[in-house]
């Protein structure tokens, strides 16, 4: 209404009125001063560009977020990447094939063991071998082990990024557990290279496996302790709870896979759906939340841990004597690793047999260390079932003893695109929130 | 239909041992002796021979695929089709991608919703050097299929499939970043890994590895893409 359509006819300028049930109303406008008070205002006109990271304690590594906002509202994000693009692929090409273990192992540094099993299972397709029960197993137990630090360090992160500093340390104090079981079986805590190809470095050591057993006991209790403390706290609820909504549709658009994919309601899960290194054998459940937001893949996440843990004992029992490399001498790598009073290394024994006992033997392992083994000729595509979704390997052979092209298709980069679809039109706070409930861990998106 | 659909042989007809990439001895080394006794031995290019696809039927589902395919895009569509250790690759002309993977995502009978991975391969021996696989998955049939086409450097471009997979947005920009393939119809192909001011595309063959010698007691290590290596 405006000021003219005064009921006596009489035009105030300063103060349009109208009858309503309670009396009359007026409404005091001032001439022009909407049009002045809109043409300064800061929230619809202004917008302003916040740059995020690459160095920021709340992005997950170093990942750069160019975010336009209009007061607290995000308008646009624009994820940028490359930061830690350190050229693994590139390098790949000029190692032999076993050595590409050492490298792929780098690339998702929170999930060594899952790219090592992918390349390896890439490497064996291509030769067309099978590796020994022993080490299926054993790469099923040390993967699922790793899956559980995984999603502990994104729990632990995620409750860091949102103000639960106590879930960041309760999440890392249960991740050193694993990281010692890792250290007693291989030697390292990250970066292992402990899957081969034809096998894995070594067997488990007696100690190891009464470790694992004992972390399987005591993790319930833990992840107890964590849903006692985020899942019934209000503010948790609240930050995440209807924060980065993306539904199944808007997933399989963007080739989200992993959790995020589970958290939406589809049980896709490369373990069940595309069974590998004997997943089939194994009885355990895909969890899915049809949530659709943080909270679901938190959910989802905690789930996937206790899943983890049932594959894990499974996995001891399905353990039986054997060797955990395969037969073929012209493929398994020559030397043994052992425990000495220094740390790992080459077994005494080993080196005692080639450079005393057998010439043939240091031929043996003189060609395997330095030239490798060839690799026929070909392309092969495996997928395996990472913490954060599909971790594609395409590998490319020209016969050589080196990868003529290794390709990872990484979930953390796939994954980060659908960043903007999930914080757009949000607030700034939830972009964080968004963000860490994707899990991205830049080592892998940017290999 | 030319005699070499792919644009996948070697350079030139006389070609048998493609130039720059001629494998002799061992080490491919001249210089010092190829102490390995195999030193005359001259090694055939796997990747530089013409694709050959394989006979059908194929087997599997990999029959039901490429009829399907042919049925919606004529014979002509498939290039080469080729399984080996038990996938389907399909070759197909750079300019028909989108056109193929719409096919592949929409048709009841593919039902390809999922695009798993756009990634390069460079065949420096290739007339068509440049290749591009797509892997895509089938969540309803629980299939996998590899679609793969070949450019040259002269006109590298490739029709983008952002439109039909979204998910090929950065995977499309990684290849162009790595490759230089340019996919047509893509809504902003910029670099994504390496710098925006980065001059070459680090994944091609002919890109040194780069790196530095390092001297270790008095010895100096080359850096690894210049250390004699088996070949």
């Amino acid at each position: 209404m405006t000021a003219t359509d005064n009921h006596n006819g009489t035009a105030d300028a300063y103060a349009a009125e109208r009858d309503t049930t309670e009396g009359r109303v007026y409404t005091v406008t001032g001439g022009d001063w909407d049009e002045l008070v809109a043409s300064v205002d800061p929230v619809s006109e202004e917008r302003l560009i916040v740059n995020l990271g690459p160095q920021h304690p709340s992005t997950h590594g170093v990942l750069r977020l160019v975010c336009e906002l209009e007061g607290e509202t995000v308008r646009s994000v624009r994820p940028i990447v490359g930061y830690l693009h350190t050229g693994i692929e590139k390098n790949l090409e000029y190692r032999n094939w076993t050595q590409g273990t050492t490298f792929v192992t780098r690339a998702d540094y929170l999930a060594p063991i899952f790219n090592e099993t992918a390349y390896c299972l890439a490497v064996e397709k291509l030769l067309g071998i099978t590796v020994p029960k022993r080490a299926d197993v054993i790469r099923v137990i040390m993967m699922e082990l790793n899956r559980i630090s995984s999603h502990l360090v994104a729990l632990a992160t995620t409750g860091m990024e949102l103000g639960a500093l106590s879930m960041m340390i309760y999440g890392f104090r249960d991740r050193e557990k694993i990281l010692d079981i890792f250290e007693a079986v291989c030697g390292l805590r990250m970066n292992m290279a402990y899957v081969r190809p034809g096998g894995v470095a070594q067997d488990l050591p007696r100690d190891g496996l009464k470790m694992i057993r004992e972390f399987v006991d005591y993790m319930p209790q833990g992840l107890d302790d964590y849903e006692g403390l985020l899942t019934g706290n209000a503010i948790w609820q609240e930050r995440t709870q209807g924060v980065g909504y993306l539904d199944v549709s808007g997933c399989l658009a963007l080739g989200v896979t992993g959790p995020v994919l589970r958290s939406a309601g589809l049980p896709w899960d490369l373990r069940k759906t595309m069974p590998y290194c004997g997943y089939e054998e194994y009885d355990f459940e895909v969890p899915t939340h049809n949530g659709a937001d943080a909270w679901a893949r938190y959910v989802v996440r905690l789930e996937e841990i206790r899943q983890s843990l049932r594959i894990i004992s499974q996995g001891l029992d399905k353990l039986e004597p054997g060797p955990v490399m395969v037969e073929d001498k012209k493929i398994a790598w020559p030397a043994q690793l052992a425990l000495g009073n220094d740390g790992m290394g080459n077994s005494l024994n080993h080196i005692r047999h080639i450079m005393s006992q057998s010439m043939e033997a240091l031929i043996h392992h003189f060609k395997l260390v330095t030239e490798g083994f060839r690799v026929p000729a070909g392309q092969v595509y495996t997928a395996i079932e990472a913490p954060r979704g599909e971790l594609g390997i395409h590998a490319v052979s020209d016969g050589g003893t080196r990868p003529f092209r290794v390709h990872m298709r990484d979930p953390s980069f796939v994954n980060l695109q659908s960043l903007p679809a999930l914080a757009e039109g949000g607030l700034l706070a939830d972009v964080i929130a968004g963000g860490a409930s994707l899990d991205p861990v830049m080592g892998g998106c940017d290999r | 239909m030319s005699a070499d659909p792919t644009g996948t042989g070697a350079a030139g007809p006389d070609d048998v041992q493609p130039v720059g990439m001629q494998h002799k001895g061992l080490f491919g080394v001249s210089d010092t002796g190829d102490t390995s006794g195999f030193g005359g031995l001259v090694q055939a290019q796997p990747s530089a021979g013409e694709i050959v696809s394989t006979p059908e039927p194929l087997g599997e589902y990999f029959d039901e695929i490429v009829a399907a395919l042919r049925e919606a895009h004529g014979d002509e569509i498939t290039r080469a089709v080729i399984v080996d250790r038990g996938e389907l690759t399909i070759h197909i002309a750079p300019d028909r991608v989108a056109d193929v993977c719409k096919t592949m995502r929409d048709d009841e009978s593919l039902r390809f919703e999922l695009c798993s991975s756009v990634s390069g391969v460079d065949y420096p021996d290739q007339r068509n050097r440049l290749h591009v696989t797509y892997h895509l998955t089938s969540m309803t049939y629980r299939r996998r299929v590899r679609l793969e086409t070949a450019v040259g450097l002269d006109n590298p471009t490739v029709a983008s499939v952002t439109a039909v997979y979204p998910t090929a947005d950065w995977q499309e920009r990684e290849a162009y970043d790595m490759f230089g393939v340019v996919f047509e119809g893509h809504p902003h192909l910029t670099r994504i890994l390496m710098p925006d001011d980065w001059e070459g595309f680090p994944q091609r063959k002919d890109y040194p590895l780069g790196g530095i010698a390092v001297e270790y007691k008095g010895a100096h290590i080359p850096p690894p893409d210049e250390r004699r290596a088996y070949k």
